[in-house]
């Protein structure tokens, strides 16, 4: 077991490499000077000769300043060596720690995320369950529809459509279209304050629970099936046990099993879909700093941001996998074995 | 002697008779007993065939979509002269025939108010994707605007027409490179295995490990939105599944005698994986193809709708959407654009599922 966890660490560190290699690539790689980027559009405009020269020297300085002038290897060691010290750099846009930058953000991004997990596990597999347990009855027919519906449904449409129908004036206005509270959230009282945060945080984490909550529930559904076939399931129900116990005590065990894998491919949608999701709803996570870093090409930044969400999911699957082994010893084993 | 001879003649071609009989029939069976039979499996699927009527419905409009919506009559005649613009158009376009300087850029509509027209026929939605209409700025579904427009004027059936192009093509081009990536790097893994699935499979993992939509925002933002880019980027990050997928089904097929079979004549490994493995362990590929451009739509609408589609003159779906978070009151912008990204990923993830019931044997009585 020891040996498995610390193998699975030690595979981590090509994983690791080869990702931040892609991101340098994708980031260096790109046409045009993050300089000019940096130099705003003063640049293009002007065209006499002097500020042509002035501009030349900025671009020279900001070469050096941000180590673009040495070879591309080297560049990449540098940005290695600096990460692992803790050192992402400084932002192309305010100069200041792309750390900081994130960090400061981080909470909202996880508050939405863990919400969102928590709603998804809560509700997805009681009706995963339920539905496989009373399969072909009218409920399992109408749920798997919805379901079906809810895994094709474009996130952004639905937040589109929350926004145009349940945030504005035109229409009806329940919820408060963007950020995560309200200008006189300090004047309010600590029920006020709760409730303001709800309603700010209701539909930006019902709506990315969205797809992974049909598809989860799917999952389990489906899981839940493959174990009711099986002989052992066969046995409980012919030595008298209520189909109650059958399914909760006996059946479930082993379905969840594939569910668990589940957290780590659900990890890196939702930081993917941070971006869509705090984009419309105008929420200060780091999925809204990545979008508005793309847009300005805040190369350090971007990178920081694909660096450590990779790290993060990393991290996810890593855990899921231990998770794993000890719900089900047979991994760990036959992973040895092999 | 001369008995024998012909006596032996005539038993060895009754041998191969009866054998290339039994070889027909034995192809003919197989022919019925897999893919006649998903598809008998597959029709019984209603919603599954219900969607494949509406991708092609779909495929159609994307074909025609200059024929349906336009900015110049399908035919008219002016000062005794008969013309049939919209073909006119290609033909010029591709250098066949060229427009007379003075008719290139006649605006056939004020032509037409000003009734100088003799006659004229319209397309079915009387105005182009980039028509700009400014006194007709977000006006709500009426008149010739079928389903009102945008904030500069724009039909918004028009949009949804000519967006449908750039939707579909994007879904079969990157689930198409998606699915390549995948067939090939999986059946190497599958079929070779050792080190080189050991290695495949682990930048499989790598790749599942990186933020994907993150990932293509960044190509697409600083290597430039051209659809191509948007195409390339959608494939190159999404084949890790069907690349899974793609090795268990090899894995499955490796072990069995034909395989054994074609090893002992000597057919070489690129071979055996291309004409022996891959046709056998192709099945559940389609069903993740259908997947695969259920995602791509998904996500080129996404992009397009952050505001990173393929050009700021292009309309598509995507475009249109993000136009309602702009418009307070325009509900027709909400809910037609979004309606069409659902249509389509619905459909062929119907398709997909129809299909992967079709092909599970455990299903089939």
């Amino acid at each position: 077991m020891k040996d498995y966890v610390i193998k699975r660490i030690l595979l981590f560190i090509p994983t690791l490499i080869i990702i931040t290699m892609i991101t340098f690539l994708v980031c260096r790689l790109a046409p045009g000077d993050p300089t000019e980027m940096k130099l705003g559009q003063t640049g293009e405009a002007q065209k006499t000769d002097a500020k042509n020269l002035m501009t030349e020297q900025a671009k020279e300085f900001y070469k050096k300043k941000f180590g673009l002038d040495k070879p591309l290897p080297m560049q990449y060691l540098i940005w290695m060596g600096n990460m692992l010290q803790g050192d992402f750099g400084n932002s192309f846009k305010d100069n200041r720690p792309v750390l900081d930058k994130i960090f400061e953000r981080l909470p909202v991004t996880m508050t939405i995320s863990i919400l969102s997990f928590m709603l998804i596990y809560m509700i997805a597999i009681p009706i995963g369950i339920y539905s496989a347990a009373r399969q072909y009855s009218f409920i399992d027919r109408t749920t798997t529809v919805i379901l079906f519906i809810l895994y094709s449904l474009p996130n952004f449409w639905v937040a589109t459509l929350a926004i145009v129908f349940l945030c504005n004036v035109e229409y009806i206005k329940i919820f408060p279209t963007s950020g995560i509270r309200s200008e006189d959230f300090d004047s309010l009282s600590t029920f006020g304050q709760f409730k303001d945060y709800f309603m700010h945080f209701f539909l930006p984490v019902t709506i990315s629970s969205l797809a992974s909550f049909a598809f989860l529930s799917r999952q389990m559904r489906s899981s839940m099936l493959e174990v009711i076939r099986q002989d052992y399931i066969r046995t409980a129900r012919a030595k008298g046990l209520s189909e109650r116990k059958v399914v909760l005590k006996h059946a479930l065990r082993n379905s969840l099993i594939p569910i668990i894998t589940l957290i780590g491919g659900i990890l890196p949608a939702m930081i993917g879909g941070s971006v869509i999701i705090e984009t419309i709803f105008s929420i200060p996570g780091i999925g809204q700093l990545a979008f508005q870093a793309i847009l300005d090409r805040d190369y350090p930044l971007i990178m920081a941001e694909l660096v450590l969400s990779s790290f993060l999911t990393v991290i996810g699957i890593l855990l899921v996998d231990i998770l794993y082994s000890f719900v089900d010893p047979r991994i760990a084993f036959t992973k040895k074995a092999a | 002697m001369e008995e024998k001879e012909e006596l032996l003649d005539k038993m060895n071609s009754e041998l191969k008779d009866g054998l290339t009989k039994e070889q027909m029939d034995s192809k003919k069976q197989v022919g019925v007993s897999y893919w006649s039979l998903v598809k008998h499996q597959f029709k019984k699927n209603k919603l599954a065939m219900v969607s494949m009527y509406i991708v092609v419905f779909l495929v159609f409009i994307a074909l025609t979509a200059d024929f349906l919506s336009s900015s110049k009559p399908l035919y008219a005649s002016y000062k005794g002269e008969t013309y049939f613009p919209v073909i006119k158009d290609y033909l010029n376009d591709l250098g066949i025939s060229k427009w007379s300087p003075d008719m290139i850029n006649a605006n056939w509509k004020q032509l037409d108010n000003e009734n100088k027209l003799e006659s004229v026929v319209w397309t079915p939605v009387p105005y182009g994707s980039r028509e700009i209409d400014l006194k007709n700025s977000l006006s709500p579904p009426r008149g010739d605007h079928y389903l009102g427009t945008d904030a500069i004027g724009r039909d918004l059936l028009a949009g949804l027409i000519h967006g449908s192009r750039v939707s579909l093509s994007v879904g079969f081009i990157a689930a198409g490179i998606a699915l390549l990536i995948g067939i090939v790097l999986g059946s190497m893994a599958g079929y070779y295995g050792g080190k080189v699935d050991l290695l495949i499979m682990r930048f499989v993992e790598i790749m599942m490990t990186l933020p994907t939509f993150f990932l293509i925002i960044t190509i697409v933002a600083i290597y430039g939105s051209s659809i191509w880019y948007i195409m390339a980027a959608i494939g190159f990050t999404s084949w890790t599944g069907d690349a899974k997928l793609i090795r268990g089904e090899v894995l499955k097929v490796r072990n069995m005698e034909y395989i054994t079979a074609a090893n002992s004549i000597g057919f070489s490994g690129k071979q055996i994986i291309f004409r022996h493995v891959i046709p056998n362990a192709i099945a559940p590929v389609l069903v993740s193809g259908a997947f695969a451009i259920a995602g791509a739509i998904l996500t080129e609408a996404a992009l397009s709708f952050l505001g990173f589609g393929v050009s700021a003159t292009t309309v598509t779906w995507g475009s249109l959407l993000n136009e309602a978070r702009g418009a307070s009151n325009a509900w027709w912008l909400a809910i037609f654009p979004g309606l069409m990204i659902f249509i389509a990923v619905v459909t062929y993830n119907l398709i997909g599922e129809g299909l992967r019931d079709a092909l599970d044997p455990r299903l089939r009585d």
